[in-house]
């Protein structure tokens, strides 16, 4: 059971690593930052196939990454809702 | 018992992961901006719903099962909002409000 | 046997994030470059067996480092702020440096004896006494506490570097910039549904610490975000950096260190000891004062230096 939850997690991290491609690929910076949110995700589900492959430890891990994972999206539009004051 | 709990959760880990690579592909194939959105959203959600569908049956604890769902519910909380958020920004940026 | 399938990619990766980051044309592509590096080392960490470093490096990474970043870029690339690229001379300096630090990392990591020297037995024998089960938090809070307490202090110095960007006229004034206010949008949605789960986690992350990876940076730091997050959307506004209740938050956990510190003179062996029988508790006093800490200084850190007007 152990390998094949240890597979699983080595395909999703290939795929999302596959993924960053649109990092450098773009075009627009909503795409380059679409690459980082699916690495969270994918990074998420490693970590609970690891977790349920016996280091239990590991789910407080993804659950700090759930947790934070909307940060960088609420980053990339805090610019623009700023409110310019004097 | 045990094996058709673990037939279930290679099943359903195996689709989690299918979805992961589905979205990546969305991503990197899809020819605009909000549809790759729309794929990498819809699919990684549901591909770790499925993949926490196959781990809750081999959860250790009644604790650990629980924050499960919480990861899950989080991650489709934290990811439905950051869709709205970066669509919303895209459109902004597409067509400018007057 | 599928341990390499894992570990392959993820070494590959955290190269190939790091390249990217130097390589990007845009500055945002080197932004989110830097936030994937730091998700992939997250990962890292992981596979290496040290699940405290990872939680700090997800948290730090995702939710202060990257959200910094991300605003400061977006904000320097919408206004008239375009950074000038540096002179060439100066990014051949700096490539010079990386270049050599990276030979003399990998050539100390060649030369590390087989197996390498490890205090973790004689760790594991002396933390007995403090009552604690996670033998990175009897390091940090017991055998190297005077390290743990300067690094405390460092925190304090880091919001006053920030606060003394602020141009004299917004002395007084609140953390960060203003925000629109969309009370029914998905930012606000959010700024209203995570915080209650979140604080319960952060306390979770700091409380867990004694026994499991997780510990007051890593709590205090999902606090900050909890606490920041209604800024951002508009809903509330942090206090005043003159609020003296804001900066008692922010020194209180090097203040309680102190105190417990010196008052080992009287009543345990010295400086920073604890007297037999009260370690667990004393620890869990210090901590408690450094996760507010953390968790104040770091979303000052997060919003930035003062602008909006106090409320």
């Amino acid at each position: 059971m152990a390998e094949v939850l240890t597979g699983a997690a080595a395909l999703i991290m290939l795929s999302a690593l596959v993924g960053l491609a649109r990092v450098l690929r773009g075009p627009t910076r909503a795409d380059r930052l679409l690459a980082a949110q699916l690495l969270s995700t994918a990074g998420i589900g490693t970590l609970l196939l690891l977790a349920a492959a016996g280091r239990p430890a590991l789910i407080d891990v993804a659950l700090i990454l759930a947790l934070v994972g909307a940060f960088a999206s609420v980053a990339f539009v805090m610019a623009s809702r700023m409110i310019d004051r004097r | 018992m045990s094996l058709l709990v673990s037939i279930f959760a290679a099943i359903a880990v195996l689709a989690g992961t299918f979805f992961f690579i589905a979205g990546t592909l969305g991503l990197l194939r899809f020819g605009d901006t909000l549809s790759r959105v729309h794929a990498l959203t819809k699919a990684d959600n549901l591909g770790l719903g499925l993949i926490v569908l196959g781990l809750l049956p081999l959860a250790d604890s009644i604790t650990d099962a629980l924050k499960l769902v919480v990861i899950w519910a989080l991650v489709l909380l934290g990811g439905t909002t950051a869709a709205q958020l970066v669509a919303g920004a895209v459109r902004r940026e597409q067509d400018p409000p007057p | 046997m599928t341990a390499w399938l894992l570990d392959l990619p993820l070494a590959l990766g955290l190269f190939g994030a790091g390249a990217a980051t130097l390589v990007a044309r845009s500055l945002f592509g080197a932004v989110l470059g830097f936030i994937s590096t730091g998700l992939i080392a997250a990962l890292v960490w992981v596979r290496l067996e040290a699940p405290d470093v990872a939680l700090t490096e997800a948290v730090i990474g995702a939710a202060a480092t990257s959200v910094i970043i991300l605003y400061v870029a977006s904000r320097i690339s919408n206004g008239a702020l375009a950074p000038a690229p540096p002179p060439i001379a100066q990014r051949l300096l700096a490539a010079t440096f990386s270049v050599l630090l990276a030979a003399l990392l990998a050539h100390a990591l060649h030369t590390l004896p087989n197996p390498a020297p490890s205090l973790a037995a004689p760790i594991l024998e002396t933390m007995a006494p403090t009552g604690l089960g996670n033998p990175v938090t009897a390091v940090l809070m017991a055998q190297r506490a005077l390290d743990t307490l300067l690094e405390s202090a460092v925190l304090v110095f880091a919001v006053f570097a920030i606060w003394s960007m602020a141009p004299e006229r917004r002395w007084g004034r609140a953390p960060g910039p203003a925000f629109v206010a969309e009370p029914h949008g998905p930012l606000a949605f959010l700024a209203r549904v995570l915080p209650p789960i979140g604080i319960v986690i952060g306390i979770y992350i700091a409380w867990v610490g004694a026994d499991a990876p997780g510990g007051k940076f890593q709590g205090g730091a999902v606090l900050a975000a909890m606490w920041v997050l209604p800024w951002i959307a508009g809903l509330t506004a942090p206090p005043s950096i003159s609020d003296m209740r804001l900066r008692l938050a922010i020194a209180a956990g090097p203040l309680v260190f102190l105190i417990v510190g010196l008052a080992g003179f009287a009543w345990a062996e010295g400086f920073l000891a604890y007297p037999p029988g009260f370690a667990k508790p004393l620890i869990l006093l210090i901590e408690t004062a450094m996760t507010l800490s953390v968790a104040a200084a770091l979303a000052c850190m997060i919003a930035g230096p003062p602008e909006r007007r106090a409320p």
